[in-house]
């Protein structure tokens, strides 16, 4: 409305901003799509998803035992944090004296910090040579697993503890009047109700296990292959685009750039899973 | 309710559960942080942090990686905060006034960014910037890759923030007929200032941790950078080198990953320090 100059600069100016970070985002997507195409059309999907092998040098780039590991990576570490995460979610919320729930609030803040480099100096330290000690060579699925299921951990209990504090605030006095007992009302009403929540964290945990890069080059081995047990050692999307990014051009950065797409279009199906559910909101019995 | 001593034998099995998971996970934090600062301290001294790196690492201190780290943080920083404290000046508009189909927008565009891997960034940092921009692998490479990855963060920080600024100022702005760029820099600014700058802290943060995005954008050299265009290593490539390729790097990379951890504490701690003093501010007028 007002016709003073620095006021229109200053709208023009947030406006330019605004253009800048959406043109980034279909940037990044066309870059991606564009640079993918070339891979996705010389050697169309059969082959791609058929290859069991990835080996840049003889030219094949089959894509199925790097999502297999991703995914087997991801499952894995999800196994192992979302319970321990909704448990220190009810002891945050529920168990522990108000001391000690806001000390352990702190240390899950800080563990959410730590880079994913220096969880995986941890893991190639400790966590390896803990494994090869039970079946070498200790760089393994397993072994990725663990250090993303450390990483993961605070996300689920933040998110978990949140959603679970609001449900017992609003269905405190509830219980209270039905006279129920602890247990009964943190595992009919509270778990139940919290659902959407504690999976929003779960969701986001999925996004940034299944995108990690850094800890799962450095404790996986990173031998292409679809595992096999719990000890093989494996290679994932993301850990493949990291080992030969430098290296690439032609045809093989083009497939890595297809890779990159494939990440994108499973996180981007995941995200828009919950969205489904809230759509017909079942399983509210309050 | 909740704090009544329940005897029931399922509340007590929830309970130890519970508690022993909680354990479980202290005990995990406890020994990756002693682990780290057992082998790290060895190597740890003044003169780590001053010294050049030798023998690839090896040997001598990390002052060049801090250097090329502090440069790729810089042009980072440089860019992408003015463009997110635009995009978030922006939104506020918005939000203030009307349910705008722009705002929806632009917050899909950054969902989608924030949803995005870093090495996905990082892949598209290295074809754009060091390639088809022919900026080589170089700090300003990195920086500009770190700030598109940091923008959905520092956007939603920088809106968060700008949201908590009272609307009775505002309208008290407005009854006094003050102009925008007035209302931002007298009003908006001053009460949001200890929350812009905790949020720019958390990005900071973010920033300085990131590896993926930045293995072949910055590069990898260990030289003392001289220009913007030179190629230098940041402090966690520089670990995940030391951990990964070179033999006998280990003391070293542990020692430079407690460098590192001790920077985004404090850096952390300032951030939430801010952000509590200016929440008793902002909710005590």
């Amino acid at each position: 409305m007002s016709l003073w100059l620095p006021d229109r600069w200053l709208t023009t100016g947030s406006r330019i901003c605004v253009v800048i970070a959406s043109g980034l985002a279909i940037l990044m997507i066309g870059f991606i799509l564009i640079e993918a195409l070339p891979a996705l059309r010389q050697s169309g999907l059969s082959r791609l998803v058929g290859d069991a092998a990835w080996l840049a040098s003889a030219g094949r780039f089959g894509v199925t035992p790097l999502l297999a590991a991703s995914l087997a990576v991801t499952a894995g570490a999800l196994v192992i944090a979302v319970p321990l995460g909704v448990l220190s979610a009810l002891f945050l919320e529920v168990y522990a004296p108000a001391m000690i729930a806001t000390g352990y609030h702190r240390m899950l803040e800080l563990l959410a910090g730590v880079p994913s480099v220096v969880t995986g100096l941890w893991g190639l330290s400790e966590v390896v040579p803990w494994i090869n000690r039970m079946q070498p060579p200790g760089q393994s699925l397993l072994a990725g697993c663990m250090v993303l299921a450390l990483m993961i951990l605070p996300v689920i209990a933040l998110t978990s503890a949140m959603a679970v504090r609001r449900v017992i605030y609003e269905q405190r006095a509830t219980a209270l009047a039905l006279g129920m007992r602890r247990d009964t009302f943190l595992v009919r009403i509270v778990l139940p109700l919290a659902r959407r929540g504690i999976l929003s964290g779960v969701v986001l945990a999925f996004v940034r296990a299944i995108g990690e890069t850094m800890a799962v080059v450095m404790v996986c081995g990173n031998t292409v292959q679809i595992p096999s047990s719990l000890f093989s050692p494996v290679r994932t999307l993301t850990a493949n685009i990291a080992l030969e990014m430098g290296e690439a051009s032609g045809f093989h950065r083009s497939a890595l750039f297809l890779t990159a797409l494939l990440l994108m279009v499973v996180i981007a199906a995941t995200l828009l899973m919950p969205e489904d559910q809230s759509a017909s909101p079942g399983g509210r019995h309050a | 309710m909740l704090d009544q001593v329940s005897r029931s034998v399922p509340d007590r099995l929830m309970k130890i559960a519970s508690t022993l998971a909680a354990l479980l996970v202290l005990l995990v934090f406890l020994h990756l942080t002693t682990g780290l600062l057992m082998s790290g301290l060895e190597r740890l001294s003044w003169s780590f942090i001053r010294l050049e790196p030798l023998h690839s690492g090896r040997q001598g201190g990390i002052s060049f990686v801090l250097m090329a780290t502090g440069a790729v943080l810089a042009i980072c920083l440089l860019i992408s905060v003015p463009v997110s404290f635009g995009c978030a000046l922006w939104i506020q508009d918005r939000s203030r006034s009307q349910v705008s189909r722009g705002r929806k927008w632009l917050q899909r565009c950054l969902d989608l960014l924030a949803g995005l891997p870093s090495i996905v960034f990082g892949l598209f940092g290295m074809t754009l910037f060091c390639h088809q921009l022919r900026m080589g692998y170089s700090i300003l490479a990195g920086g500009l890759t770190l700030a598109c990855m940091i923008l959905p963060l520092q956007v939603r920080l920088a809106s968060d923030a700008l949201e908590r600024v009272p609307d009775e100022y505002l309208r008290g702005a407005a009854a006094l007929g003050l102009s925008r760029v007035r209302t931002l820099w007298h009003i908006v600014l001053p009460t949001a200032l200890p929350g812009l700058m905790a949020g720019l802290l958390l990005s900071l943060g973010r920033a300085a941790s990131e590896t993926a995005a930045l293995l072949f954008t910055s590069g990898y050299v260990t030289r003392r950078p001289t220009s913007l265009l030179d190629s230098g290593r940041t402090l966690p490539v520089h670990i995940y080198d030391l951990a990964m390729n070179i033999p006998g790097g280990e003391a070293s990379a542990s020692a430079s990953a407690v460098v590192l951890m001790a920077c985004l504490l404090v850096i952390n701690v300032a951030a939430m320090h801010l952000a509590g003093r200016w929440r008793q501010t902002v909710s005590g007028e």
